[in-house]
Protein backbone atom coordinates (compact mmCIF):
# COMPACT_ATOMS: atom_id res chain seq x y z
CA UNK A 1 0.00 0.00 0.00
CA UNK A 2 1.66 3.15 -1.06
CA UNK A 3 1.56 6.42 0.73
CA UNK A 4 -1.34 8.48 -1.49
CA UNK A 5 -3.63 4.78 -1.21
CA UNK A 6 -3.69 4.94 2.39
CA UNK A 7 -7.52 6.58 3.10
CA UNK A 8 -6.20 9.47 5.58
CA UNK A 9 -9.58 10.15 6.54
CA UNK A 10 -9.81 6.99 8.38
CA UNK A 11 -7.93 7.92 11.06
CA UNK A 12 -10.69 10.68 11.70
CA UNK A 13 -12.63 8.79 13.32
CA UNK A 14 -12.04 7.70 17.02
CA UNK A 15 -12.59 4.39 16.07
CA UNK A 16 -9.92 4.01 13.61
CA UNK A 17 -7.56 5.92 15.58
CA UNK A 18 -7.58 4.68 18.99
CA UNK A 19 -5.62 1.51 17.90
CA UNK A 20 -3.12 3.27 15.69
CA UNK A 21 -2.33 5.87 19.37
CA UNK A 22 -1.96 2.25 20.88
CA UNK A 23 1.06 1.46 18.40
CA UNK A 24 2.14 5.04 18.08
CA UNK A 25 2.38 5.91 21.79
CA UNK A 26 5.23 3.30 23.06
CA UNK A 27 7.17 4.21 19.73
CA UNK A 28 7.33 7.95 20.38
CA UNK A 29 7.77 7.41 23.65
CA UNK A 30 10.99 5.12 23.27
CA UNK A 31 12.51 7.79 20.97
CA UNK A 32 11.54 10.15 23.68
CA UNK A 33 14.22 7.92 25.91
CA UNK A 34 16.79 7.53 23.41
CA UNK A 35 16.93 10.90 22.73
CA UNK A 36 16.75 12.28 26.03
CA UNK A 37 19.39 10.14 27.48
CA UNK A 38 21.71 11.21 24.86
CA UNK A 39 20.44 15.13 25.52
CA UNK A 40 21.37 14.96 28.93
CA UNK A 41 24.35 13.11 28.29
CA UNK A 42 25.91 16.12 25.99
CA UNK A 43 24.25 18.27 28.28
CA UNK A 44 26.17 17.14 31.34
CA UNK A 45 28.94 15.33 30.48
CA UNK A 46 30.20 17.20 26.78
CA UNK A 47 29.04 20.62 26.68
CA UNK A 48 31.65 22.72 28.45
CA UNK A 49 31.26 25.32 30.86
CA UNK A 50 29.97 28.77 30.20
CA UNK A 51 32.30 31.39 30.22
CA UNK A 52 30.36 33.80 32.46
CA UNK A 53 27.71 31.65 34.11
CA UNK A 54 30.00 28.68 34.88
CA UNK A 55 28.19 25.44 35.25
CA UNK A 56 24.84 26.92 36.24
CA UNK A 57 23.86 27.66 32.57
CA UNK A 58 23.32 24.33 32.12
CA UNK A 59 20.22 24.82 33.44
CA UNK A 60 19.33 26.20 30.51
CA UNK A 61 19.03 22.21 28.57
CA UNK A 62 15.68 21.94 30.60
CA UNK A 63 14.59 25.36 30.84
CA UNK A 64 14.35 26.17 27.23
CA UNK A 65 13.18 22.99 25.60
CA UNK A 66 10.61 23.41 28.23
CA UNK A 67 9.83 26.76 27.56
CA UNK A 68 9.96 25.98 23.81
CA UNK A 69 7.05 22.68 24.13
CA UNK A 70 4.86 25.15 26.45
CA UNK A 71 4.19 27.77 23.65
CA UNK A 72 4.30 25.56 20.96
CA UNK A 73 1.79 22.73 22.46
CA UNK A 74 -0.23 25.54 23.21
CA UNK A 75 -0.40 26.57 19.51
CA UNK A 76 -1.04 22.74 18.33
CA UNK A 77 -4.13 22.45 20.69
CA UNK A 78 -5.73 25.88 19.77
CA UNK A 79 -5.25 24.64 16.18
CA UNK A 80 -6.58 21.33 16.77
CA UNK A 81 -9.47 23.30 18.36
CA UNK A 82 -10.12 25.54 14.98
CA UNK A 83 -10.37 22.49 13.09
CA UNK A 84 -13.01 20.42 15.56
CA UNK A 85 -14.87 23.84 15.31
CA UNK A 86 -14.48 24.47 11.36
CA UNK A 87 -15.01 20.28 10.97
CA UNK A 88 -16.76 19.49 13.82
CA UNK A 89 -14.58 16.70 14.02
CA UNK A 90 -15.03 14.74 17.79
CA UNK A 91 -11.32 13.55 17.33
CA UNK A 92 -9.76 16.78 17.04
CA UNK A 93 -11.50 17.92 20.03
CA UNK A 94 -10.04 15.14 21.97
CA UNK A 95 -6.67 15.68 20.58
CA UNK A 96 -6.67 19.16 22.29
CA UNK A 97 -7.95 17.75 25.52
CA UNK A 98 -5.43 15.53 25.51
CA UNK A 99 -2.44 18.01 24.96
CA UNK A 100 -3.71 20.64 27.25
CA UNK A 101 -1.99 18.89 30.89
CA UNK A 102 1.26 17.89 28.80
CA UNK A 103 1.65 21.32 27.81
CA UNK A 104 0.61 22.39 31.58
CA UNK A 105 3.31 20.45 32.56
CA UNK A 106 6.17 22.09 30.19
CA UNK A 107 5.23 25.64 31.57
CA UNK A 108 5.54 24.79 35.05
CA UNK A 109 8.88 23.20 34.38
CA UNK A 110 9.76 26.00 32.36
CA UNK A 111 8.87 28.51 35.37
CA UNK A 112 10.93 26.47 37.90
CA UNK A 113 13.78 25.54 36.33
CA UNK A 114 13.71 29.88 35.15
CA UNK A 115 13.59 30.54 38.72
CA UNK A 116 15.95 28.44 40.08
CA UNK A 117 18.68 29.57 37.10
CA UNK A 118 17.30 33.24 37.94
CA UNK A 119 18.40 33.19 42.08
CA UNK A 120 22.41 32.49 41.13
CA UNK A 121 22.33 34.27 38.20
CA UNK A 122 20.48 37.20 38.46
CA UNK A 123 20.11 37.58 42.26
CA UNK A 124 15.81 37.22 42.74
CA UNK A 125 13.72 33.62 42.03
CA UNK A 126 11.03 35.76 40.45
CA UNK A 127 10.54 39.42 38.58
CA UNK A 128 7.78 40.77 36.99
CA UNK A 129 8.93 41.27 33.53
CA UNK A 130 6.89 40.71 30.68
CA UNK A 131 8.61 37.57 29.43
CA UNK A 132 8.21 35.87 33.31
CA UNK A 133 4.39 37.56 33.74
CA UNK A 134 3.24 36.49 30.15
CA UNK A 135 4.68 32.51 31.15
CA UNK A 136 2.74 32.57 34.39
CA UNK A 137 -0.36 33.53 32.34
CA UNK A 138 0.45 30.52 29.92
CA UNK A 139 -0.06 28.40 32.97
CA UNK A 140 -3.05 29.56 34.11
CA UNK A 141 -4.78 30.10 30.07
CA UNK A 142 -4.17 26.17 30.43
CA UNK A 143 -5.05 25.39 34.07
CA UNK A 144 -8.20 27.51 33.04
CA UNK A 145 -9.18 25.54 29.69
CA UNK A 146 -8.81 21.89 31.37
CA UNK A 147 -11.13 23.78 34.64
CA UNK A 148 -13.40 24.92 31.75
CA UNK A 149 -13.83 21.37 30.17
CA UNK A 150 -14.52 19.54 33.11
CA UNK A 151 -16.83 22.08 34.61
CA UNK A 152 -19.01 21.61 31.38
CA UNK A 153 -21.28 18.31 32.14
CA UNK A 154 -22.50 17.86 28.07
CA UNK A 155 -19.05 17.07 25.82
CA UNK A 156 -19.69 18.51 22.95
CA UNK A 157 -20.15 21.92 25.13
CA UNK A 158 -17.15 21.40 27.15
CA UNK A 159 -15.38 20.86 23.39
CA UNK A 160 -16.92 23.79 21.92
CA UNK A 161 -16.30 26.03 24.81
CA UNK A 162 -12.64 24.20 25.28
CA UNK A 163 -11.92 25.54 21.55
CA UNK A 164 -12.95 29.04 21.70
CA UNK A 165 -11.28 29.53 25.30
CA UNK A 166 -7.90 27.79 23.63
CA UNK A 167 -7.99 30.09 20.34
CA UNK A 168 -8.66 33.26 22.54
CA UNK A 169 -5.64 32.40 24.82
CA UNK A 170 -3.38 31.65 21.53
CA UNK A 171 -2.93 35.39 21.55
CA UNK A 172 -0.62 34.94 24.42
CA UNK A 173 1.64 33.34 22.33
CA UNK A 174 3.29 35.64 20.39
CA UNK A 175 3.16 37.90 23.16
CA UNK A 176 5.30 35.59 25.27
CA UNK A 177 7.82 34.70 22.32
CA UNK A 178 8.32 38.94 21.37
CA UNK A 179 8.05 40.07 24.58
CA UNK A 180 12.06 40.30 25.34
CA UNK A 181 12.27 42.55 22.02
CA UNK A 182 9.18 44.59 22.25
CA UNK A 183 9.68 45.49 26.24
CA UNK A 184 12.63 46.46 28.29
CA UNK A 185 13.13 42.77 30.50
CA UNK A 186 15.27 41.38 32.71
CA UNK A 187 15.19 38.09 30.41
CA UNK A 188 17.85 38.00 27.99
CA UNK A 189 17.05 37.88 24.30
CA UNK A 190 16.70 34.72 22.27
CA UNK A 191 19.97 32.76 21.87
CA UNK A 192 18.41 30.56 18.82
CA UNK A 193 16.14 32.49 16.16
CA UNK A 194 15.56 31.53 12.26
CA UNK A 195 17.02 35.06 11.81
CA UNK A 196 20.40 35.10 12.85
CA UNK A 197 23.18 32.66 13.75
CA UNK A 198 22.62 31.05 16.87
CA UNK A 199 24.43 32.94 19.75
CA UNK A 200 25.98 29.57 21.37
CA UNK A 201 28.51 27.08 21.17
CA UNK A 202 27.58 24.33 18.62
CA UNK A 203 27.77 21.30 21.21
CA UNK A 204 25.31 23.40 23.39
CA UNK A 205 23.47 24.00 20.68
CA UNK A 206 23.63 20.27 19.21
CA UNK A 207 22.40 19.38 23.57
CA UNK A 208 19.34 21.60 23.45
CA UNK A 209 18.20 20.72 20.10
CA UNK A 210 18.32 16.99 20.08
CA UNK A 211 16.40 17.83 24.71
CA UNK A 212 14.26 19.69 22.50
CA UNK A 213 13.59 16.58 19.86
CA UNK A 214 13.43 14.10 23.19
CA UNK A 215 10.61 16.75 24.44
CA UNK A 216 8.69 16.89 21.41
CA UNK A 217 8.70 12.98 21.14
CA UNK A 218 7.29 13.22 24.85
CA UNK A 219 4.30 14.97 24.39
CA UNK A 220 3.38 13.02 20.87
CA UNK A 221 3.64 9.68 22.82
CA UNK A 222 1.44 11.67 25.93
CA UNK A 223 -0.62 12.85 24.11
CA UNK A 224 -1.56 9.24 22.26
CA UNK A 225 -1.49 7.86 26.02
CA UNK A 226 -3.75 10.22 27.01
CA UNK A 227 -6.51 10.51 23.65
CA UNK A 228 -6.71 6.70 23.93
CA UNK A 229 -8.50 7.30 27.87
CA UNK A 230 -10.49 10.13 26.55
CA UNK A 231 -11.83 7.85 23.26
CA UNK A 232 -12.17 4.85 25.56
CA UNK A 233 -14.04 7.13 28.46
CA UNK A 234 -16.17 8.76 25.55
CA UNK A 235 -16.85 5.81 23.51
CA UNK A 236 -17.78 3.57 26.38
CA UNK A 237 -21.38 3.47 24.80
CA UNK A 238 -20.20 2.70 21.59
CA UNK A 239 -20.66 -0.70 19.91
CA UNK A 240 -17.08 -0.74 18.49
CA UNK A 241 -15.42 -0.42 21.90
CA UNK A 242 -17.55 -3.16 23.52
CA UNK A 243 -16.98 -5.79 20.43
CA UNK A 244 -13.04 -4.90 21.07
CA UNK A 245 -13.23 -5.56 24.94
CA UNK A 246 -15.13 -8.58 24.24
CA UNK A 247 -12.41 -9.67 21.39
CA UNK A 248 -9.90 -9.16 24.41
CA UNK B 1 -19.28 29.04 0.15
CA UNK B 2 -19.75 25.61 2.21
CA UNK B 3 -20.85 25.24 5.87
CA UNK B 4 -17.27 24.38 6.96
CA UNK B 5 -15.79 27.05 4.63
CA UNK B 6 -17.76 29.64 7.13
CA UNK B 7 -16.50 28.35 9.92
CA UNK B 8 -13.24 28.81 8.93
CA UNK B 9 -13.59 32.01 8.34
CA UNK B 10 -15.67 33.08 11.51
CA UNK B 11 -12.84 31.89 13.53
CA UNK B 12 -10.39 33.56 11.53
CA UNK B 13 -12.09 36.81 11.69
CA UNK B 14 -12.38 36.50 15.65
CA UNK B 15 -8.85 35.17 16.01
CA UNK B 16 -7.56 38.30 14.03
CA UNK B 17 -10.81 40.41 15.86
CA UNK B 18 -8.89 39.13 19.58
CA UNK B 19 -5.09 40.14 18.15
CA UNK B 20 -6.01 43.85 17.10
CA UNK B 21 -8.08 44.17 20.33
CA UNK B 22 -4.48 42.94 22.05
CA UNK B 23 -2.28 45.17 20.13
CA UNK B 24 -4.77 47.79 21.18
CA UNK B 25 -4.24 46.68 24.96
CA UNK B 26 -0.70 46.38 24.66
CA UNK B 27 -0.66 49.48 23.09
CA UNK B 28 -2.12 51.70 25.46
CA UNK B 29 -0.15 49.92 28.46
CA UNK B 30 3.24 50.28 26.68
CA UNK B 31 4.88 52.50 29.20
CA UNK B 32 3.52 50.02 32.17
CA UNK B 33 5.01 47.11 30.42
CA UNK B 34 8.29 48.38 30.89
CA UNK B 35 10.25 46.83 33.58
CA UNK B 36 13.29 49.24 33.49
CA UNK B 37 14.03 53.03 32.10
CA UNK B 38 17.24 53.66 30.53
CA UNK B 39 19.49 56.47 31.77
CA UNK B 40 18.53 58.32 28.47
CA UNK B 41 14.49 57.57 29.42
CA UNK B 42 15.77 59.22 33.28
CA UNK B 43 17.11 62.40 31.57
CA UNK B 44 14.58 62.57 29.07
CA UNK B 45 11.95 63.03 32.85
CA UNK B 46 10.33 59.55 31.04
CA UNK B 47 10.82 57.83 34.29
CA UNK B 48 8.16 58.45 37.32
CA UNK B 49 9.69 60.98 40.14
CA UNK B 50 9.18 60.64 43.23
CA UNK B 51 8.53 56.91 43.40
CA UNK B 52 10.65 53.63 43.09
CA UNK B 53 11.54 52.70 40.13
CA UNK B 54 14.04 50.12 38.06
CA UNK B 55 16.93 51.77 35.52
CA UNK B 56 18.51 49.39 33.82
CA UNK B 57 22.04 49.29 31.43
CA UNK B 58 25.64 48.30 31.53
CA UNK B 59 28.13 49.21 34.79
CA UNK B 60 30.49 51.87 33.44
CA UNK B 61 34.06 50.27 33.12
CA UNK B 62 36.25 51.30 36.03
CA UNK B 63 33.27 52.98 38.09
CA UNK B 64 32.89 50.10 40.74
CA UNK B 65 33.56 51.39 44.19
CA UNK B 66 33.73 49.35 47.37
CA UNK B 67 33.27 50.63 50.81
CA UNK B 68 36.11 48.90 52.62
CA UNK B 69 34.65 48.25 55.92
CA UNK B 70 31.11 47.64 54.78
CA UNK B 71 28.82 46.28 51.94
CA UNK B 72 28.58 49.85 49.98
CA UNK B 73 29.43 50.17 46.66
CA UNK B 74 29.12 53.08 43.79
CA UNK B 75 28.80 52.46 40.21
CA UNK B 76 27.73 53.84 37.44
CA UNK B 77 25.02 52.49 34.93
CA UNK B 78 25.30 53.67 31.05
CA UNK B 79 23.64 53.09 27.90
CA UNK B 80 26.54 54.53 26.26
CA UNK B 81 24.93 57.87 25.57
CA UNK B 82 23.75 59.24 29.58
CA UNK B 83 24.68 57.51 32.63
CA UNK B 84 23.19 57.65 36.44
CA UNK B 85 25.59 57.13 39.73
CA UNK B 86 24.17 54.70 41.79
CA UNK B 87 24.29 53.78 45.89
CA UNK B 88 23.83 50.31 46.80
CA UNK B 89 24.18 48.73 50.21
CA UNK B 90 24.15 44.86 50.18
CA UNK B 91 25.32 41.80 48.53
CA UNK B 92 26.20 41.93 44.63
CA UNK B 93 24.89 39.11 41.95
CA UNK B 94 27.57 36.94 41.03
CA UNK B 95 27.59 38.01 37.79
CA UNK B 96 27.91 41.70 38.43
CA UNK B 97 30.79 43.25 36.76
CA UNK B 98 31.99 46.55 34.99
CA UNK B 99 31.05 46.77 31.76
CA UNK B 100 28.04 44.03 32.17
CA UNK B 101 24.11 44.21 32.28
CA UNK B 102 22.54 45.37 35.56
CA UNK B 103 19.05 46.15 36.54
CA UNK B 104 18.94 48.14 39.91
CA UNK B 105 15.77 49.39 41.72
CA UNK B 106 15.37 52.34 43.91
CA UNK B 107 14.68 56.12 44.08
CA UNK B 108 16.19 58.53 42.60
CA UNK B 109 17.07 60.97 45.18
CA UNK B 110 17.47 65.20 45.46
CA UNK B 111 21.18 64.29 45.74
CA UNK B 112 21.09 63.15 42.27
CA UNK B 113 22.31 59.64 43.47
CA UNK B 114 19.83 56.44 42.71
CA UNK B 115 19.70 54.88 46.40
CA UNK B 116 19.17 51.11 44.97
CA UNK B 117 17.52 48.12 47.45
CA UNK B 118 17.72 45.54 44.79
CA UNK B 119 20.71 45.29 42.39
CA UNK B 120 19.79 42.38 39.64
CA UNK B 121 22.61 40.98 36.53
CA UNK B 122 21.00 41.44 33.56
CA UNK B 123 23.36 38.76 31.50
CA UNK B 124 23.15 38.64 27.69
CA UNK B 125 22.08 35.37 25.68
CA UNK B 126 25.30 34.37 24.30
CA UNK B 127 26.98 31.08 25.67
CA UNK B 128 30.27 30.11 25.07
CA UNK B 129 33.07 27.90 26.74
CA UNK B 130 35.86 30.58 28.42
CA UNK B 131 38.50 28.94 25.57
CA UNK B 132 36.46 30.56 22.94
CA UNK B 133 35.75 33.70 25.65
CA UNK B 134 39.25 34.08 25.64
CA UNK B 135 40.01 33.72 22.66
CA UNK B 136 37.06 36.40 21.51
CA UNK B 137 38.48 38.75 23.90
CA UNK B 138 41.63 38.12 22.69
CA UNK B 139 40.53 39.86 19.29
CA UNK B 140 38.75 42.19 20.69
CA UNK B 141 35.63 41.32 19.77
CA UNK B 142 34.35 39.72 22.99
CA UNK B 143 33.01 42.80 24.78
CA UNK B 144 31.46 44.37 22.27
CA UNK B 145 29.59 41.17 21.02
CA UNK B 146 27.73 41.03 24.67
CA UNK B 147 28.06 44.71 25.56
CA UNK B 148 26.06 45.13 21.56
CA UNK B 149 23.36 42.77 22.35
CA UNK B 150 22.16 44.59 25.89
CA UNK B 151 22.62 48.13 24.71
CA UNK B 152 20.91 47.15 21.62
CA UNK B 153 17.44 45.90 23.48
CA UNK B 154 17.81 48.95 24.93
CA UNK B 155 17.57 51.20 22.06
CA UNK B 156 14.59 49.16 20.65
CA UNK B 157 12.77 49.24 22.99
CA UNK B 158 13.08 53.21 23.38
Amino acid sequence: MGFSTIHWYRYASPQAFYPLAGTLAPLFLAIAMGLGLIGLFIAFFVAPTDFQQGEAYRIIFIHVPAAWMSMFIYLVMACWGAVGLALNARLSFMMAQALAPTGAMFTLVALVTGALWGKPMWGAWWVWDARLTSELILLFLYLGAMALHSAVDEPRRADKAFAVFALVGAINVPIIYFSVKWWNTLHQGASISLTKAPAMAAVMLWGMLILALACWAYSIGAAMLRVRCIIAEREREASWMNEMREAE
Amino acid sequence: MKARHKRFAFIAAGIAAVAIAATLVLNAFRSNLVFFYTPSQVANGEAPKGTSFRIGGLVEQGSLKRANNSLDAHFMVTDTAKRIEVVYSGILPDLFKEGKGVVAQGKLESDGLFHADQVLAKHDENYMPPEAAEALKKAGALNEKTGKSLVTTTEQAR
